[in-house]
């Protein structure tokens, strides 16, 4: 059981307050996902979102929380090595005694509610235009009620992951204090799992030449997502230094001028990026960009420099552009959200330069360590998971209801109804 | 092929894990490390392979 480091009265509200924006970052998400997908399934999108937000919270509070656990809290562990790893939290049942637990365990279970359902929103905006509802939720209730639990609980929730400094002097342990790796890197994998299972939207890879273009259907909601987004973010990362990198009240100031400046490198260097290679910026590219600052911030903006947070930042804005275009041309892998390439690849980013930056020795080899079971464990558990869930309810929907749109499909009616969907000349 | 590599990917893990309880010296624990994400990034490789054929198979 890992000691718990009492919170003063200030770094408690402060925390609290900061969780009363970090929402925006959920809302950000889902504009985004619903910008960048089309017209004709806009009203499905972000119904998903808002089902998938209650679906999470609601099994997450029921399942998930137990096995969460958090910090002081008891756990499951195996003695290897003379050793003890904590595998699984052993909570109570139903968020019971939450009223009695310590300030510092409330805001930490406060803080999983709304990690779990950003990471469930990830992949849902990669299925964009062909992933239906219902499966969508059930996606949702797998990652709230069994893995997210479990990586919260390896590396918050003082795992095995957490431990690595105590039982193998391996710097602080493997540090995320924004969720870079229990819900960015976590949700770019479930959305890789999902992509690979769902398949491409109808039209996308055709059989002779490129893929097909499918642009976003507003530019608007996706860069005006990347402004909420940048609040939540800044709650996010701040509060996420107070309870999990008991960072002092007079570093948090750095936390949040190191997520800003992430993001504005990041986003400057796709704005660059993208003006070399097209001519002109691209305004979904940069929203990517601007996102993979963003998310490389919740990995390292609490433990790295200003510098050295706007060259993570530049880095990931340089690399972003780059792997989405890959991953559509060459990989075959239809993403219209981009999250495995901004939360997934720059999540692992974020996770490596903080090893890279940060002063304790052998946190590199932690960080390390987590990205390796990032990869080797969470990614095939959910590809496995997902695909049993594929057998029982389709993610996908039928050819006949792609066509027509997701809205029309599942909602029996349009996002725009003023507007006139013109011929999508990728079904002929 | 893409179950093949998703497959190999848990391997990757396993030598990083074996390699933080069997060498306590920081230079070869990080060295096997190192392997161990190398192992999985071959296993990913594999499996975007897998995809990718799998994809040309289904193109209209």
């Amino acid at each position: 059981m890992t000691p718990i480091q009492p919170l003063s009265d200030a770094a408690f509200v402060l925390a609290l307050g900061l969780f009363m924006l970090a929402p925006l970052a959920i809302a950000g998400v889902a504009l985004i996902n619903t910008g960048l997908g089309r017209s004709r399934s806009a009203a499905q999108s972000l119904l998903g979102s808002l089902a998938i937000l209650a679906v999470s919270a609601i099994v997450f509070s029921l399942i998930g929380a137990t096995f969460a656990g958090g910090p002081g809290a008891a756990s499951h562990t195996i003695l290897l090595s003379g050793k003890p790893w904590g595998w699984f939290g052993a909570g109570p049942w139903l968020l019971g005694g939450l009223n009695a637990a310590p300030s510092h365990a409330q805001l930490v279970l406060l803080f999983e509610f709304l990690a779990v359902a950003l990471a469930a929103l990830l992949p849902w905006g990669s299925g964009a235009d062909r992933c239906r509802l219902l499966a969508g939720c059930a996606a949702a209730a797998i990652l709230s009620s069994l893995v997210f639990p479990l990586t919260a609980h390896w590396i918050w929730g003082g795992g095995w992951l957490a431990q690595l400094g105590v039982n193998f002097q391996l710097g602080a342990g493997f540090l995320d204090g924004g969720g870079a790796a229990t819900v960015n890197v976590l949700g770019g994998v479930s959305a890789l799992a999902l992509v690979w299972i769902a398949g491409p939207r109808r039209g996308k890879f055709p059989k002779e030449g490129l893929s097909t273009a499918l642009p976003g259907h507003n530019a608007v909601y996706v860069l005006f997502g990347c402004l909420l987004a940048l609040v939540g973010w800044l709650a996010w990362n701040v509060a996420g230094a107070v309870l999990f990198l008991h960072a002092p009240l007079s570093a948090l100031p750095v936390t949040a001028v190191n997520t800003l400046l992430s993001a504005a490198g990041a986003v400057a260097a796709t704005f660059a990026v993208t003006h070399v290679r097209f001519g002109k910026p691209d305004a979904s590219l940069c929203a990517n960009g601007w996102m993979a600052g963003l998310v490389t911030s919740s990995a390292c903006a609490g433990l790295v420099t200003p510098l050295a947070a706007i060259f993570t930042g530049l880095v990931a804005g340089i690399v972003t552009p780059l792997l989405v275009e890959l991953f559509e041309l060459a990989l075959s892998i239809d993403d219209p959200s981009g999250a495995i390439a901004v939360h997934g690849a720059g999540g692992l980013w974020g996770l490596l330069a903080a090893g890279i930056f940060a002063p304790q020795p052998g946190q590199l080899v932690a960080q390390l360590v987590g990205i390796a079971t990032l990869l080797g464990v969470v990614l095939p558990l959910v590809y496995l998971l997902f695909w049993l869930l594929n057998r029982m309810l389709p993610f996908r929907v039928d050819p006949d209801g792609e066509r027509i749109g997701m809205d029309l499909q599942e909602l029996g009616g349009g996002a725009y109804p003023e507007f006139v969907i013109h011929r999508d000349e990728s079904y002929r | 092929m893409k179950y093949a590599g998703l497959l190999v990917m848990p391997a990757g893990f396993f030598l990083s894990i074996a390699a933080v309880l069997l060498f306590p010296a920081p230079a070869p624990r990080a060295a096997f490390v190192i392997c161990g994400l190398a192992v999985e990034v071959m296993g990913l490789a594999v499996a975007v392979r897998g995809h990718m054929e799998e994809i040309r198979e289904k193109r209209p």
